[in-house]
């Protein structure tokens, strides 16, 4: 089964991208099944189903969405297995910057906004840095030559990655990416791995401590002097 | 070096193909893109822009010198052939004009020194002078404008040029164009002015997503035309005598205004 995990800031159009995207694939005659997982509401995934695609919905809650997310694969493979699909598309809540849910061999794709100003693929870490597709979404509404800085910023972070220029409205860009999805390798759930580590979270505050002060906390914590320390027993 | 894009019919949102085979659009050539909202424009702009091989919704496909495009041209966006001024009147990147004309000249490989030049031209479009310590998002809509198109005119230096709406803006049109068309590119440009629409040698019409006609700009819209560029340039006069907050006087020639051209589009 091909399995493509798409993940992007929320707002940056991961959803409008996708949507579209879907279309071509089952102007195909492709049978995907979709996996729209988000931390407290959505209601995307009923966009999904409208369109006649299995989907289904994860939320996470209290949990962080991208571990949700990698805990969960084997579950979703078997709901689009289930279905009979030879595709799964994931899509992702994508928070923190830290996270990046690809895995070696599912399709990568980070949906990324132009709008957001030219600092941002510096800012967002390994989700845009392992991607292995980069769909950059409303560059119609910024000038030529901040489009071709974001462009640059993102090679600069990822020069391997193929970026598409995407417009969650007009489907732009949706064609191509639909072939990048049916050109993915295939995925194997029990010998996949993580392209990059998910960072630890494993301090007091993880566990519900609301109290603030240093005194309260336990864990593997980091200073804003950047030093790191283990306080515990 | 580009010598010919056409345009291969495709279908309109009814799934209906396109009246005619192909379209073949020279260097040097302005052409016009007009038709009502959701006519199509912005998609045929797009299928333009991404040289469209039958993979978008309008079925259509774009040749580059009677050719296929190598697909590197169209995938790889450093090869990119095509430079866009879309609708958009405002920069949204946080720096200078100087630091951001700098940083964009260096990724498309051009000479920093040319920062001087694109403010001197974007300044002869607008009538608020800009300068290079002014920071990007606090320019006027006219001064973002003149910005965007001297900079695609010198830095985005693309063979093929196409432009959505460039007349919202409140900047000198005639001379804008002028400056984008520069000597042999293809310029496109999605409008709904009359001067502009009368300034390309041919007009595509578009209806219910498809191009319904090809109109070749007759002498007498061209004669109109100049007509037109004097209202508009006594216009611009107009507006900056009383955005500067000066008394308006009229030096507005009225009497020109009044020929048999000017009753056309009364």
């Amino acid at each position: 089964m091909k399995t493509i995990i798409v993940a992007g800031t929320p707002g940056a159009g991961k959803t409008a991208v996708l949507l579209n995207t879907v279309k071509h694939l089952k102007a195909q005659d492709k049978n995907i099944s979709v996996v729209k997982i988000d931390c407290l509401y959505t209601e995307d995934h009923i966009r999904f189903r409208k369109m006649g695609v299995p989907t289904l919905l994860g939320l996470s809650k209290d949990m962080c969405p991208d571990h949700f997310t990698i805990y969960n694969l084997g579950e979703m493979v078997e709901f689009a297995g289930n279905n009979g699909s030879d595709m799964l598309i994931v899509e992702t809540a994508g928070l923190c910057h830290r996270c990046a849910p690809y895995t070696s061999n599912s399709l990568g794709v980070c949906v990324i906004d132009a709008t957001t100003g030219p600092n941002t693929p510096l800012k967002v870490g390994p989700f845009l840095s392992t991607a292995n597709v980069v769909a950059i979404t409303k560059g119609d509404i910024v000038s030529q030559a901040e489009r071709e800085i974001f462009r640059e910023r993102v090679l600069e972070m990822n020069p391997g990655c193929r970026i598409i220029e995407t417009n969650g409205l007009t489907g732009k860009g949706a064609a191509e990416l639909s072939k990048c999805f049916t050109e993915a390798a295939g995925f194997d759930y029990s010998e996949e791995r993580l392209k990059h580590n998910a960072p630890f979270s494993i301090c007091t505050l993880c566990v519900g401590e609301t109290r603030i002060h240093q005194k309260h906390h336990r864990g593997v914590i980091r200073h804003i002097d950047g030093i790191q320390e283990y306080i515990g027993e | 070096m580009i010598n010919s894009i056409s345009i291969l019919a495709g279908q309109n949102k009814e799934g209906h193909k396109e009246e005619f085979r192909r379209i073949d659009i020279y260097t040097g050539e302005i052409i016009g893109i007009v038709g009502p909202t959701g006519s199509g424009k912005s998609a045929l702009v797009e299928d333009i822009e991404q040289l469209a091989q039958s993979d978008t919704t309008t079925k259509r496909r774009i040749l580059i010198n009677e050719q296929v495009p190598d697909p590197a041209l169209r995938f790889d966006p450093k090869k990119k052939l095509i430079a866009q001024l879309s609708q958009n009147m405002n920069f949204i990147a946080d720096m200078t004009v100087e630091d951001f004309l700098k940083l964009h000249s260096k990724c498309r490989g051009k000479d920093p020194y040319l920062v001087e030049k694109i403010i001197y031209h974007a300044n002869l479009l607008t009538g608020e002078p800009i300068k290079k310590e002014m920071n990007l998002t606090v320019l006027s809509g006219g001064q973002s404008r003149s910005l965007m198109v001297a900079d695609v005119a010198f830095v985005s230096d693309s063979p093929i040029v196409l432009i959505d709406e460039i007349e919202n803006a409140g900047i000198k049109k005639h001379e804008a164009m002028k400056l984008l068309s520069g000597s042999g590119k293809i310029v496109l440009i999605v409008t709904h002015d009359p001067l502009l629409a009368l300034l390309t040698q041919r007009r595509m019409v578009m209806k219910n997503g498809g191009i319904n006609k090809v109109i070749q700009t007759s002498q007498e819209e061209k004669d109109l035309c100049t007509q037109l560029y004097q209202i508009d340039k006594a216009l611009f006069r107009v507006r900056e005598m009383v955005r500067s907050g000066a008394e308006v006087v009229t030096d507005f020639d009225f009497g020109n205004t009044q020929s048999k051209e000017f009753e056309l589009i009364a």
